[in-house]
């Protein structure tokens, strides 16, 4: 019986970049180059790992953004990944995580899954709140925030590092789960990996494809709505001094004036 | 007036300071109606009282602790349904946004996660957050439902107000969800003795310039000289220097003390998403182009093994 793992990835605007917004205050995904989410890399990643331990297993990988975000898509199958669906659609434009969560739920069940795996966060939104979503609409076990995990016998087994305790979870399949940047270093692409992901399958769905209506997501659908963007105004520039055996001193100083000691 | 709800965070009733920040934010928008999960709710009642909660909806059962997060969403949409508040405000951790999400959608609500700031509007409450590791300020509101919003630790001085924080028995049935991942063993985090990162009002952190997990001695050395909580960047943790429930930044925790003291950290932007918005911020780095310098109210570029203990010895002087 094989292993139906969905791996959901998002495409981001490049952290090191100059994020920023556009003028219906949505985040601007053409200002700074895209790419995979690196958090989703690790999902990737543990998708891989389960595939490779079960006797047959087939890895779907899935977004939900602009035309752009195939790359990430190409990504996650030269990484292994055996084939891809893009959700794509301008009435999805200016979603909020309530909305983005229904468009993959309905593709995840087009798709069909044992396994959903998810990022701990996406690097733009960094809600995290997605992938206990997806749990909630599926029906099924959220299984989410795991350093470590395993799959074996119809259940999910994993370590969740929580704020005050270490959680060990266990749930039966079909489950949700979500993994840290502890999990384990994903893999770089191989140059053979590169070139078969060419030829890999992207199956992409407009919203009538999942049957949903545009005010259901989108702007539209939005249960939120940003009033305004500002950006952080610029630190004022701090004393910088090179120790010449009197730095320790003088930052002593810097925190008696400020009344820290 | 109209009832807010604040979801308890706790350890077995005592409990925790994000919620008595949540519980002073929550007045500006009615009358703070505390949610308190598993036992101790008898012990929590005075201190949520103290700071303006006038009801405590209390419900405990093995659910709870044995089952992660939708046994709690079960509870409080029970107590959405029992208040009809004008808004639902949980701490911003992990299982709290987990909660809140589910929440919303169960509620056909709109979610907002991670305030650093709610005040009253006139469409309802307004919610600053910090985006883009801190790049920007945006306000936004929830149009849609009761809204449900998230805050970080530190986004307010929680204030006494006292109110009569009547005990009451939350009724709660477990929907078919509740019991799907079981919790099979918790160790609570060993304490310290420090002050908890995300509350603490200063954070000592140490990077890859620390050089090795025993250094570390040094970054705790200054930390407990200014009863500090001690962070570490993730290439210290990384490199098995520090334990990760340490990590700040984007993949760690966020924090907004007071004064940070960085050392041996170079400032990556994922670094700073976890501390930009600290009140004031000074950093010791030999290498003088570090962007973490770009930050900082004041800053020595030097050699973080002369300037660290030497710093410690004139607090430890100084302070008596
Ligand atoms: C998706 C993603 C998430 C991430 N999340 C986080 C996160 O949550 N937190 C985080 O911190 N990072 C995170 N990172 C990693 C981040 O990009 C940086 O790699 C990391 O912050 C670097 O840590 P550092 O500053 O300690 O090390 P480095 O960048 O190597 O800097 C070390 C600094 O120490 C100085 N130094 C060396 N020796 C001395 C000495 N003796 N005295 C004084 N100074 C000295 C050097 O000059 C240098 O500036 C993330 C990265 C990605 C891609
Ligand atoms: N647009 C999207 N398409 C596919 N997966 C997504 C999308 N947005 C979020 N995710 C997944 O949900 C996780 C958490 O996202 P978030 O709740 O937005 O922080 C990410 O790490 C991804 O695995």
């Amino acid at each position: 019986m094989s292993l139906k793992i969905v791996v959901c990835v998002k495409y981001v605007p490049d952290a090191t970049g100059d994020r920023g917004f556009t003028d219906a205050l949505n985040t601007d995904r053409e200002a700074v180059d895209g790419l995979l989410s690196e958090l989703d890399e690790y999902a990737v990643e543990q998708a891989l790992r389960i595939a490779e331990e079960a006797d047959d297993a087939e890895v779907t990988v899935l977004t939900a953004g602009p035309e752009d975000a195939t790359d990430a898509l190409r990504k996650a199958l030269s990484m292994g990944a055996d084939k891809a669906v893009h959700i794509e659609d301008d009435d999805l434009v200016g979603s909020d995580v309530l909305g983005t969560s229904l468009a993959l739920t309905k593709a995840i069940q087009h798709v069909g899954f044992d396994l959903v795996v998810c990022g701990m966060a996406s690097t733009d939104g960094a809600m995290g709140v997605l992938p206990a979503l997806l749990a909630e609409r599926l029906e099924v076990p959220q299984v989410t925030l795991l350093s470590e995990l395993s799959v074996a016998d119809g259940q999910v087994t994993g370590r969740r590092d929580g704020d005050a305790a270490t959680e060990r979870l266990t749930a039966a399949l079909p489950a949700v789960v979500s993994v840290t940047d502890q999990s384990g270093e994903a893999r770089y692409p191989s140059f053979k990996g590169i070139m078969a992901a060419k030829k890999k399958p992207v199956e992409t769905l407009d919203l009538e494809d999942l049957d949903i209506e545009a005010d259901e997501v989108g702007q539209a659908g939005a249960r939120t709505v940003v009033d305004s963007a500002t950006p952080r105004p610029a630190r004022t520039a701090g004393e910088v001094v090179t120790d010449e055996g009197d730095g320790a001193k003088r930052l002593a100083a810097f925190l008696a004036e400020r009344k820290f000691l | 007036m109209a009832e807010v709800l604040v979801y308890v965070d706790h350890v077995d009733g005592t409990v925790r300071k994000p919620t008595l920040e949540l519980l002073t934010l929550a007045r500006r928008l009615g009358e703070p109606v505390a949610v308190h999960l598993g036992p101790g709710a008898e012990a929590a009642a005075p201190v949520l009282g103290e700071h303006g909660a006038v009801r405590v909806l209390a419900a405990d059962a093995p659910e709870f602790a044995d089952y992660l997060v939708a046994p709690k969403v079960d509870a409080l949409q029970a107590a959405v349904a029992a208040v009809e508040p004008a808004a639902v405000l949980v701490p911003s951790s992990a299982e709290g946004k987990e909660i809140a999400a589910r929440l919303a959608l169960r509620i056909e609500s709109g979610l907002i996660t991670d305030a650093v700031d709610v005040t009253a509007g006139d469409e309802g409450p307004v919610v600053t957050l910090s985006v883009f590791a801190a790049a920007y300020t945006t306000t936004s509101r929830v149009t849609t439902g009761t809204p449900v919003i998230t805050v970080k630790p530190n986004s307010v001085a929680p204030e006494a107000a006292q109110a009569a924080g009547t005990v009451e028995e939350l009724a709660v049935s477990f929907g078919p969800l509740a019991t799907g991942t079981k919790v099979v063993s918790r160790t609570p985090r060993e304490s310290t003795g420090r002050p908890e990162l995300t509350e603490a009002a200063i954070v000592v952190s140490g990077g890859r310039g620390v050089n090795g997990a025993e250094n570390f001695a040094v970054i705790e050395a200054l930390a407990d000289s200014l009863g500090a909580a001690v962070g570490a960047s993730r290439a210290a943790v990384d490199a098995g220097w520090y334990p990760h429930s340490h990590q700040i930044g984007q993949t760690g925790k966020t924090v907004s003390p007071q004064l940070y003291v960085a050392a041996g950290i170079s400032g990556a932007i994922q670094h700073r998403a976890g501390m930009q918005t600290s009140k004031t911020i000074v950093a010791v780095n030999k290498d003088a182009e570090a962007p973490i310098f770009e930050l900082v109210d004041f800053g020595v570029v030097g050699d973080l093994f002369d300037v660290v203990p030497a710093l410690t010895d004139e607090v430890t002087a100084r302070r008596g």
